[in-house]
């Protein structure tokens, strides 16, 4: 019970690790390729939570620095993503990534 | 663990909102993976991304949690729901939500996660409890340093990628170039 009430920095790992699983299952699942980017957003987020954690666990504030630089690449991968993503509906008239087979052998 | 106690106050109640906000979080997400209208998505999605800045203010982090809300919240989840609209979900949300291949893919998942729960109940030595370090007393400020002093490489290299991803998406989405 005090391993439960006491709020350690593994608690905080352990909450990302849950939200990281959530998004790959998004990703490996889904068909709609908006919720795909979105669960690739729910990855991005566990990740900044650990290392958010980890800068509060050894002090410093690398960890933090590090996070803005995630938002930041999150920024890009959604612009591009939804850009290629508008490209793709105008093309095809649907947003399914099973639709997606040009290239596949 | 504060400093200074006229700088910080202790943060109250922390299990009590740890497990709420964490929860919070983590019904957010499931509800992303679940919602046929990714409408519905989008707006769970800014739950979770909302509680997850909360949390960053339990952790002290109080610059990362007002990026995350502005940047996050208030700038990429209004991108998702610009292109949700521009796109017509209408036919998507007829068909079938899950790919042919969930069944791999759970297992896949499910894999992973038994990797993570072995990983922190036979690694949780590796990072032993300790007192966590002073706070320091002016977050913003120092964060700017570190961003403009050590960092200043990287962020420039990060203003270069924003730049890259700007033109990208304008060409992408543009119908004749």
């Amino acid at each position: 019970m005090d391993a439960m009430l006491h709020i350690s920095t593994l608690h905080y790992l352990v909450l990302g690790a849950a939200l990281f699983l959530l998004g790959v299952i998004g990703v490996l699942t889904r068909r709609n390729v908006v919720v795909v980017l979105m669960s690739i957003e729910l990855i991005l987020n566990a990740v900044n939570l650990n290392l958010v954690a980890f800068s509060r666990y050894w002090g410093g504030l690398h960890g933090q620095v590090f996070a803005i630089f995630v938002i930041t690449d999150a920024a890009a991968e959604a612009a591009v993503g939804l850009g290629i993503l508008i490209a793709f509906f105008r093309n095809k008239e649907t947003v399914n990534v099973d639709e997606v087979n040009l290239l596949k052998w | 663990m504060a400093a200074d106690p006229t700088n910080h106050m202790e943060p109250v109640a922390t299990p009590f909102f740890f497990y709420l906000l964490g929860g919070l979080m983590l019904i957010g997400g499931v509800l992303v993976i679940t919602r046929k209208n990714p409408v519905h998505s989008a707006l769970a999605l800014i739950v979770t991304l909302l509680a997850q800045a909360s949390i960053y203010l339990m952790l002290y982090a109080p610059f990362v949690a007002g990026v995350q809300i502005i940047l996050y919240a208030g700038g990429i989840m209004v991108l998702f729901l610009f292109v949700i609209m521009l796109v017509s979900i209408e036919r998507s949300q007829r068909e079938r939500q899950f790919n042919k291949q969930w069944v791999v893919g759970m297992v896949a998942a499910t894999a992973l996660g038994g990797l993570f729960i072995a990983v922190y109940t036979k690694g949780r030595g590796i990072f032993p409890e300790h007192a966590l370090p002073a706070v320091e007393a002016q977050n913003t400020q120092n964060v700017g340093t570190l961003l403009y002093g050590q960092y200043m490489f990287a962020f420039e290299i990060a203003s270069l990628l924003l730049l890259v991803a700007i033109i990208g998406a304008v060409v992408m989405a543009k119908k004749r170039i």
